[in-house]
């Protein structure tokens, strides 16, 4: 349907990676982690406070932050 | 950090070295365990605090030497893991690297196995968990893989030893080959592939970095902007390191231009494309689409929902810290027994003298004070081991990352910070120790530093003295204010290093939760063992050390023999003459004696000649010469100062008199006693917690920071608190 930032993505719904725009030790770790352009991902759930957001990748459950995850573009159905 | 963080060592040509490496939770420390049973040992490199653990098996008659190194997810230069792995394996040349993947999460995994394969080290595939892969409907064939890959792939389940002796067999096959085969070689696409001929032409040509990987290894690390061969190359040869930095600025200008990426985005993504293309028909079978829900998953819809989540967390950190102090109680009673068993037979068999109180206050103590600690270590890492090996240590750090970011803190700092006395009565020393988990290097450090802050046990019985003597009608109160004080100091101290001293952005959260398992008790009892051992290896004996200087400072200079003669004399007198309550006057003079012991002491000397500092706060020459004690153990508070007030020796439990003293002493009043409490929360920690701050912290500089910069705080605020209290009247 369209792109949108990670952070906005509600929980339950998949989408696929597009970009992952930030560089230095963030975006390596982020890259390292499987978040790369054409990966698949499910927003699994959120903290209690609403930040983290838990995510499932290639089969396993990866938590970030919020302002980790709006480097990170999903195009979602 | 230097260059060399490991020297080389001689290989030894009888037993060959075979290092492990993995991700975080690929079950490498379970196979490690399996492999060397309880015959490891934590090696140490100096100014690294990543633990990596060396033993030793025995396989068809041949010892091999196995050395577990950090978990780690890829090989930058960004954490210490990274760091220790990549110099140990360029460095220490292992004979073979024993890689140790997860089955069901095979292509996270296979990111360092690729990374490792490109740095050209021997390899075999540990395809570790086979069994709760099978469960989760995954099927990894391991031939198929071997085969695409070029290395050996032997399945195995840690946990059970199964597939141990075949992956034994493979490594040593691997490590008879000698060298490990050519590097991979991986296609970055047209620009980067170009870029790479180029330098790697450059570096072979005048052997660049030889010592530090295969050359295009360098190439691929200069392109991903790698700080630590940046820098190496940097120092080896200036002027090529700067022309590889050109080739790299133009190919990263083309990038952004035409594909609008960078270099180092463009090497990971495509590492992973080559491993969705390894892992492509039929090497990974699964019945179930790739990220449903496991029961994993459902147990964390419980465990990490919005209201349960946070109420479970609370029940398990008071579990942890009731669990903690309920079952230490009673062997460190055991402890004392012995100890002041010990000295009750030194005592029987010493002559009175300075040598009997060395072996008794300084040494038997001394041993007593740090083996009085080990119980409490011991129940603290087992617990923590429960909860770190089952996966809930990470679900505690997801849900309060929130909270402890805006401190510069970690989920996890809140262990340190509850076992530490968060909840009043914990204990400083495993609560330092309890910020080996965090894996963020600048909050591990915050959290260590804050961590003493908290209310332990021993500063209970100070609170109690004052709280009878001034404020007996409040106590819940006054408790309850004392812990929100603790709590409050220690998370704006936290802010405040994290802005100053321990300045830096926070470290990338990107964690992953891993699935719930149910922990071994073997790999409990060694982790648990390991790390108590090194607590009193590694501790024990600074914190002996220091223990009989503390006692030379309040033992010495002794009372001259005149004044000795003087108490003699009054004693001799008291007996002369007839009254019948003669016991009672010579302990009063032995108090009296006590008293000007201590004073003529060094420690009371310094007590005495402070105190036209400590007077803006207060305190007079008893307290301080107290306070300092408190140095040695904050238990030592109240008994000194008992003796300064020649009440004897008192007991902290009871007070025995001393509230009512100074309740009754001028010098005394509600406004010096919150002055004094607000003093003890923060100044600096007992020497015992010291040492173990320089231990995890790294370095003796946060040691001695530890010292200076609580004990200023805590003077900075207790003069406030009797400044304001003494203008507003309200002592």
């Amino acid at each position: 349907m369209g792109k949108i930032m990670l952070r906005q993505m509600k929980e339950n719904q998949s989408g696929v990676i597009t970009a992952v725009r930030v560089r230095g030790e963030l975006g390596q770790r982020i890259r390292d982690m499987g978040l790369v352009p054409g990966t698949a991902v499910t927003v699994c759930g959120r903290a209690p406070l609403y930040d983290p957001v838990a995510l499932k990748v290639m089969g396993f459950t990866l938590t970030l932050r919020n302002n980790e995850a709006d480097h990170i573009e999903v195009e979602v159905e | 950090m230097e260059t060399a963080l490991m020297p080389a060592e001689d290989a030894n040509p009888g037993s060959p070295t075979l290092a492990l490496t993995g991700n975080p939770n690929s079950g490498k420390t379970t196979l490690f365990n399996a492999l060397t049973g309880a015959r490891q040992h934590v090696g140490n490199y100096p100014g690294v605090t990543v633990e990596t653990k060396e033993g030793v098996c025995n396989h068809n008659g041949r010892q091999v030497r196995v050395v577990d190194l950090p978990g780690t997810y890829s090989l930058t230069a960004y954490s210490m893991e990274e760091v220790v792995t990549r110099d140990f394996l360029i460095r220490r040349r292992p004979d073979v690297v024993v890689d140790v993947v997860d089955a069901s999460n095979l292509e996270r995994n296979l990111y360092l196995t690729v990374q490792l394969m490109e740095m050209g080290v021997p390899l075999v595939l540990c395809l570790n968990m086979v069994d709760a892969a099978r469960k989760r409907g995954i099927e990894v064939d391991a031939e198929r893989l071997s085969a695409r890959l070029g290395a050996e792939v032997i399945p195995t389940v840690a946990r059970t030893g199964k597939g141990k002796e075949a992956l034994l067999d493979a490594a040593l096959r691997k490590a008879r080959e000698g060298a490990g085969g050519p590097p991979l070689v991986i296609s970055y696409g047209n620009d980067i592939d170009e870029a790479i001929a180029a330098m790697e032409a450059l570096i072979s040509s005048r052997a660049f970095l030889a010592g530090s990987g295969p050359a295009r290894w360098i190439a691929l690390k200069y392109l991903e902007e790698d700080g630590r061969i940046l820098a190496e190359g940097d120092a080896a040869d200036p002027a090529l390191s700067a022309s590889l930095k050109e080739e790299v600025r133009k190919v990263s200008v083309h990038l952004a231009r035409t594909l609008d990426t960078e270099p180092e985005a463009l090497i990971s993504d495509q590492r992973y494309g080559f491993i969705h293309a390894l892992l492509r028909e039929g090497v990974v079978r699964r019945e179930h689409d790739q990220n449903r829900l496991y029961v994993s998953d459902r147990i964390d819809r419980f465990l990490t929902h919005r209201l349960f989540g946070p109420l479970v967390m609370l029940a398990v950190v008071m579990a942890l810290y009731r669990f903690m102090f309920t079952y230490s109680a009673r062997p460190v009673a055991w402890m004392e027994g012995i100890f002041s068993w010990l000295g009750r037979l030194a005592s029987a068999h010493l002559p009175d003298g300075v040598l009997r109180s060395l072996v008794i206050s300084g040494l038997i103590d001394g041993v007593g004070g740090v083996m009085s600690f080990v119980p409490l270590i011991l129940l603290m890492f087992f617990g923590i081991a429960i909860l770190e090996d089952s996966g809930y240590l990470a679900r505690v750090a997801y849900m309060l990352d929130r909270v402890f970011r805006i401190f510069g803190l970690h989920g996890n700092s809140v262990i340190s910070y509850i076992v530490a006395g968060g909840i009043a009565g914990g204990c400083a020393v495993p609560g330092v120790l309890a910020a080996r988990t965090l894996r963020s290097p600048r909050e591990r450090l915050a959290t260590l530093l804050t961590a003493p802050f908290m209310n332990c046990g021993a500063k209970l019985p100070v609170f109690a003295l004052l709280i009878a003597a001034f404020f007996a009608e409040h106590r819940e109160e006054v408790m309850f204010t004392i812990t929100l004080i603790a709590w409050t100091g220690a998370l704006l101290a936290a802010r405040l290093f994290r802005s100053t001293v321990i300045r830096g952005p926070a470290t990338p959260f990107v964690m992953e939760l891993p699935p719930y398992r149910v922990p071994t008790l073997r790999g409990l009892l060694i982790h648990t063992w390991e790390r108590t051992w090194q607590y009193i290896k590694k501790a024990g004996t600074v914190i002996l050390a220091i223990a009989i200087i503390l006692w030379a400072m309040m033992t010495f200079p002794a009372l001259s023999d005149s004044q000795v003669g003087r108490f003699e004399s009054e004693r001799a007198e008291i007996l002369a003459s007839a009254t019948t309550e003669k016991k009672a006057e010579l302990e009063a003079v032995d108090r009296a004696q006590a008293e000007a012991g201590l004073r003529n002491s060094l420690a009371g000397r310094i007590g005495v000649a402070l105190e036209r500092v400590t007077r803006w706060a207060g305190f007079d020459w008893r307290t301080n010469v107290a306070l300092l004690g408190g140095f040695a153990a904050k238990e030592v508070v109240v008994s000194t100062l008992g003796t300064a007030y020649s009440l004897g020796e008192v007991n902290p439990e009871q007070g025995g008199g001393l509230a009512e003293r100074l309740a009754a002493n001028p010098g005394w009043n509600r406004v010096v006693a919150w002055s004094m409490i607000v003093f003890t929360i923060f100044y600096a920690p007992c020497f015992v917690a010291v040492v173990c701050i320089a231990r995890e912290a790294g370095s003796w500089k946060w040691g001695a920071f530890s010292v200076l910069f609580n004990t200023a705080v805590a003077f900075g605020l207790a003069v406030a608190v009797y400044q304001v209290g003494t203008l507003l009247g309200a002592g």
